[in-house]
């Protein structure tokens, strides 16, 4: 049997079961949907209790991910993302378990050559090409003053 | 010798004789269809080792001492070890097997490297230079996720073509006594690549090699 590399993809692609496209939309909307919601009740809280919204917006983020952490630490967090997908990976919680599960996982090899070398390994290029962009808008809206 | 048949197979004179075997495995395999067939099935992935590749050089140690005293061997009866495994260097083998001072060959083909330390190893037996040898391999689920994937806590969907890394390890001794059951041929494989670029579905990677099988 002798195929070429576009029909063996094509093959490939064919034998492979499909990702269930609706149940992934749907968990990833609600779980993402709970984790928004969340962020607003810490927020309305904190505003409730006498603390400045600008403040109150810092401390969300970093209440989500203190609680990713936490739940990236014991166990849970992978266990909620198998489902939830996109619902746990676009909001703040995935770049925080992003950070923390390399730095557990490479704990084993040491403090530095470890957890401290390995702990942006995924993370890592976001952060680059997140700082790159906005360098890059930065300087549009210098340049042309779109303020 | 052995007597070449086309271009990837050699007919085996001495047959090789697999004269025992062992395999160990983690929960996941010891719950499968297989699990009557295991050595040992480990319940905890960490052997008790503090990290994963030690757990998985713990699999292998015990997975060649168990072929070993199946057939009545200590580790000075057997003149050469093939074994390899998905690590950085063979590090999987070479922790493993460290204590046994045996002669140790350093094997690398990925999930082919039974097949690949068993071809080796017969054709030590068939060249004569080699009474007893023994042919092994391993892999641990979680050390190969940290190696070629994500960490294990890290928070992603796996698709439904991705596969699972084995946790466990398999060990064949072999002798020129003759009986069976025996290495009649092996085939030395060349190398395919279909251009599947998806680390999560090494099936589709590795199946043209499957089926490319002629003399």
């Amino acid at each position: 049997m002798s195929v070429s590399k576009d029909e063996y993809d094509k093959m490939a692609k064919e034998a492979s079961p499909p990702s269930p496209v609706l149940k992934d939309c749907i968990f990833a909307f609600l779980v993402g949907g709970f984790i928004c919601l969340l962020g607003q009740v810490i927020f309305d809280l904190l505003v409730m209790n006498g603390v400045d919204e600008d403040n109150s917006r810092t401390l969300v983020g970093m209440s989500l991910i203190v609680l990713t952490a936490i739940l990236t630490g014991i166990g849970v967090f992978d266990n909620i993302a198998k489902y939830a997908g996109a619902g746990t990976m676009v909001p703040i919680t995935g770049f925080a378990n992003s950070v923390v599960s390399p730095a557990m996982e490479y704990s084993s090899e040491g403090r530095i050559l470890g957890t401290a070398a390995n702990m942006f390994k995924i993370a890592g290029p976001v952060i680059v090409y997140g700082c790159s962009s906005a360098v890059l808008y930065g300087a549009i809206i210098y340049i042309f003053g779109l303020y | 010798m052995g007597k070449r048949l086309g271009k990837n197979t050699v007919l085996l004179d001495s047959k090789p004789h697999i004269i025992s075997n062992a395999a160990v495995v983690g929960r996941k395999e010891g719950e499968g269809p297989l699990k009557d067939g295991f050595d040992a099935i480990f319940e905890d992935g960490t052997m008790g080792q503090d990290t994963w590749e030690k757990a998985e050089s713990q699999m292998l140690k015990q997975a060649v001492q168990t072929a070993l005293q199946k057939a009545d061997l200590t580790p000075e009866d057997v003149q050469a070890v093939f074994s390899g495994d998905l690590l950085n260097q063979c590090i999987g083998s070479n922790f493993g097997l460290r204590d046994l001072e045996i002669p140790f060959v350093g094997l690398y083909g990925a999930c082919s490297t039974m097949a690949l330390s068993l071809c080796m190893a017969s054709l030590a037996v068939e060249s004569g230079a080699f009474e007893k040898v023994a042919a092994a391999t391993s892999s641990h689920f979680c050390s190969a996720e940290k190696q070629f994937r994500y960490p294990l806590e890290y928070g992603g969907q796996r698709p439904p073509s991705a596969q699972w890394t084995v946790t466990g390890s398999g060990a064949c001794v072999l002798d020129n006594g003759g009986g069976k059951p025996y290495i009649d041929a092996i085939h030395i494989g060349t190398i395919q690549d279909l251009g599947i670029k998806d680390s999560n579905n090494m099936g589709a990677a590795m199946a043209p090699v499957d089926v490319k099988i002629e003399p």
